[in-house]
């Protein structure tokens, strides 16, 4: 799937987007995949009350599962207007 | 309906003109009354510039749900709704949003329905470029709350 990250969340991890290859079954799992690959994914997901997440460019839950998805992305709280 | 994700600038008043014109036109839609907001950049504390980012593909799924929201629940005869991202200096207009309905308490409404949710649902993150370098817009509580009384 395709994995993306925006405003500091991309800053802290240095990269817009990336392909993971992950068998993950929910949102969570893929965020202790991700944990535990460097350092710089543990910064990013430390405190998931400042995160949020959409599966397939739809706003959704952390226990979500991933099954179908094909685009994650995670986010602070959005800031329009 | 229109909806438009841009990083150009646009002229607002243009824009009120040209909606405002459809809406006469379609004399079916029974048009009244028409509400604008345009939001600008503020020159809040040495603010310089700022950067808007967004989810390109989401931002405008994500804005035309809420608009087409709207459109149901106050039998909207039009929505306008334009977002720019990239640079923005203060003083620049970032955004408006424009509706037209029968009478204009249900057009009130409904711009502010579309302002609070923009707000908080709609993918995109404002970084201020100030004096002491670039921050991230933190997310109001009060915002979310807006969300609340809808």
């Amino acid at each position: 799937m395709e994995v993306l990250y925006f405003a500091w969340v991309r800053e802290r991890i240095g990269i817009p987007k990336e392909r993971v290859e992950s068998s993950a079954a929910t949102v969570n799992d893929l965020i202790a995949e991700l944990k535990a690959r460097e350092p710089r994914y543990e910064a990013a997901f430390a405190d998931l009350s400042a995160l949020r997440v959409a599966l397939n460019q739809e706003l959704s839950e952390f226990d979500a599962p991933l099954a179908g998805v094909r685009e994650v992305a995670f986010f602070p709280p959005m800031t329009g207007g | 309906m229109r909806i438009s994700v841009q990083a150009e600038a646009f002229d607002p008043g243009a824009e009120v003109n040209a909606f405002t014109a459809t809406c006469a036109e379609a004399a079916a839609a029974n048009v009244g009354a028409i509400v604008t907001f345009s939001g600008l950049v503020r020159a809040d504390d040495g603010m310089q510039a700022m950067e808007i980012e967004h989810y390109p593909g989401m931002t405008e799924r994500a804005i035309t749900e809420i608009a087409e929201t709207a459109q149901r629940r106050w039998s909207l005869g039009d929505v306008l709704v334009i977002h720019r991202h990239g640079r923005l200096t203060a003083g620049e207009v970032i955004m408006m949003v424009a509706a037209a309905a029968r009478h204009r308490k249900d057009a009130f409404e409904a711009a502010e329905y579309l302002m609070d949710y923009l707000k908080s649902r709609a993918p995109f993150w404002k970084k201020e470029l100030g004096p002491e370098g670039a921050d991230w817009v933190a997310a109001k509580d009060a915002d979310e709350d807006a969300l609340k009384r809808w």
